[in-house]
């Protein structure tokens, strides 16, 4: 089975995603987007996985669209890049956006153009030292897709989003974090180790609530203060009534570890 | 059989859910003859004061019975008892709040369409996907809805059968709130309690007038609304609603 575009492993209520075009530096092609979308769309009703790690294989992360599938002929009518996004790219961020449990990103190596815009989409994103991110669109006459122009000015600012987006400059993992474009760098070696550790703590956290906690930040991009006011009292009502507040609170009475069953 | 609850509170709040899950709630004409004679019994019982309505979380009313509708032609439709079931619905004087997640199409939507005041949950979908049933909407959706957003958003959506979203739905006025889903039936209960809580006659003149814009002109409306504003004068709650405002205390209204 050498010729599948992604790996996919579940262990410990962890599910793994990983692309796996690496000759291609991992670039989309539509089988790939075929196999991550149903991966991505079974693993979010399945409640035996409580959280996702996406990462690739070889020594890219993701170099977003393959070009080898758009090659323009000069001669020939311009192509219809929305179709790709609309069918493929858009409905996978909104996928990780909307996934009900916390989506890591181990950025292994190089992610550029979409690929670097799905990765900022994750929840927690931590990044190989050798790891960067690339902007890569403007090079080519295009605008940053996959939700770039969307969460490179709330991550960073618009002034930084500019430059990066405008420049479309290789910005090396540790300089991504004095961004705060993501969470962590660490040592080549310790990615998969600490992406594991991190996803296998959050699998054992209240999924439910991290789910509420997610819709509550990503609604806070739109709303006025007033409005979240009110999103954050409907979450907490609902955050309320699941069993591990219950189990939280009274494992916290008896002065024992909780055992959160994610709802 | 039964395809709806009902249970009411010490507030005079009905709750009626829709409750044949199997077929997504589908408005068969036993569904609605059902909630039409039990919004008739509650049109009795002056201690029944509000009314919501709901489906399931996951479904409102996903439109009307394709079987039963199946085996009808021209003539049996004439003879249909579906108008009379929608015009006693209509004719509820009593608030009706529906409270909406998931899927409310067709005769769902149009069933939406007949709420005084609809929440809905961010789940919640409305279109009217007649269209692609080679029909139209024939439970006032296209009167409706047309006069809720105007003529371009309906002849798009009737001609197309699109979803419209919860979100869409707040913006054009089809639904007053979008709730977390699971909160949706608490919040309508809630805003049925607040309105139970006021005068009854005064609930019902503000009803009977907000009902009749679409039918009247301004002037004779804003006739009919005066005419409800001096006939009120003459209840017991409006003296105790005047009464207790200066006498800072909240008032015991009684419907007389």
């Amino acid at each position: 089975m050498d010729d599948q575009t992604i790996r996919v492993d579940v262990r410990n209520a962890v599910g793994y995603l990983t692309f796996n075009r690496p000759k291609q530096l991992n670039s989309f092609n539509e089988i790939m987007h075929q196999a991550v979308a149903q991966t991505l769309k079974a693993w979010s009703k399945d409640p035996a996985i409580r959280a996702v790690v996406i990462s690739g294989e070889g020594r890219g992360f993701c170099a977003g669209q393959d070009l080898n599938d758009r090659v323009v002929d000069p001669n020939s009518a311009s192509p219809d890049l929305g179709l790709s996004i609309e069918k493929y790219y858009n409905p996978m961020i909104k996928m990780i956006t909307e996934m009900p449990k916390p989506v890591i990103c181990a950025v292994n190596g190089v992610a550029a153009g979409a690929g670097a815009n799905i990765a900022l989409a994750c929840d927690i994103v931590i990044a190989a030292k050798s790891a960067s991110f690339i902007q890569a669109f403007c090079r080519l006459g295009l605008v940053p897709d996959s939700g770039g122009t969307w969460i490179l000015p709330r991550l960073v600012g618009r002034a930084q989003a500019m430059g990066l987006a405008m420049l479309g400059d290789k910005i090396p993992a540790e300089r991504a974090v004095q961004l705060g474009m993501i969470w962590q760098v660490v040592e080549d070696d310790q990615l998969s180790t600490e992406a594991e550790k991190l996803a296998e703590h959050l699998a054992k956290q209240p999924t439910y609530g991290l789910s509420l906690i997610k819709k509550a930040i990503h609604a806070a991009a739109d709303n006025s203060l007033d409005e979240q006011l009110i999103l954050e009292r409907d979450l907490q009502r609902l955050a309320g009534r699941s069993s591990d507040y219950r189990e939280g609170v009274q494992a916290f009475m008896q002065k024992r570890t909780p055992e959160y069953t994610g709802c | 059989m039964d395809y709806i609850r009902s249970s009411s509170n010490d507030a005079g709040v009905v709750l009626i859910e829709l409750n044949r899950p199997e077929k997504r709630n589908a408005l068969n004409n036993a569904t609605l003859k059902q909630l039409a004679d039990l919004l008739s019994e509650i049109e009795q019982d002056p201690a029944l004061r509000v009314v919501v309505l709901t489906g399931n979380v996951q479904c409102f009313a996903a439109g009307a019975d394709l079987n039963e509708l199946a085996q009808m032609d021209a003539v049996s439709l004439q003879q249909d008892p579906r108008p009379l079931l929608w015009k006693r619905i209509d004719e509820f004087s009593k608030p009706l709040i529906m409270a909406v997640n998931g899927y409310a199409l067709g005769a769902g939507f149009e069933l939406a369409l007949h709420a005084d005041i609809v929440l809905c949950g961010e789940n919640a979908q409305f279109a009217l996907p007649e269209i692609g049933l080679g029909m139209l909407p024939g439970a006032g959706g296209t009167q409706r809805l047309a006069r809720l957003v105007g003529t371009q958003l309906c002849m798009r959506w009737a001609m197309t059968g699109q979803m419209i979203s919860a979100r869409v739905a707040l913006q054009h006025g089809i639904v007053s709130q979008v709730c977390p889903s699971d909160l949706t039936v608490q919040y309508a209960q809630d805003l049925a309690n607040s309105i139970a809580k006021q005068a009854p006659l005064a609930i019902r003149a503000i009803k009977q007038s907000l009902k009749s814009i679409h039918e009247v002109t301004l002037s004779q409306g804003l006739k009919m609304e005066r005419q409800h504003f001096v006939w009120l004068a003459a209840t017991q709650d409006r003296n105790e609603g005047i009464q207790a405002f200066l006498e800072k205390r909240k008032p015991q209204f009684r419907g007389v």
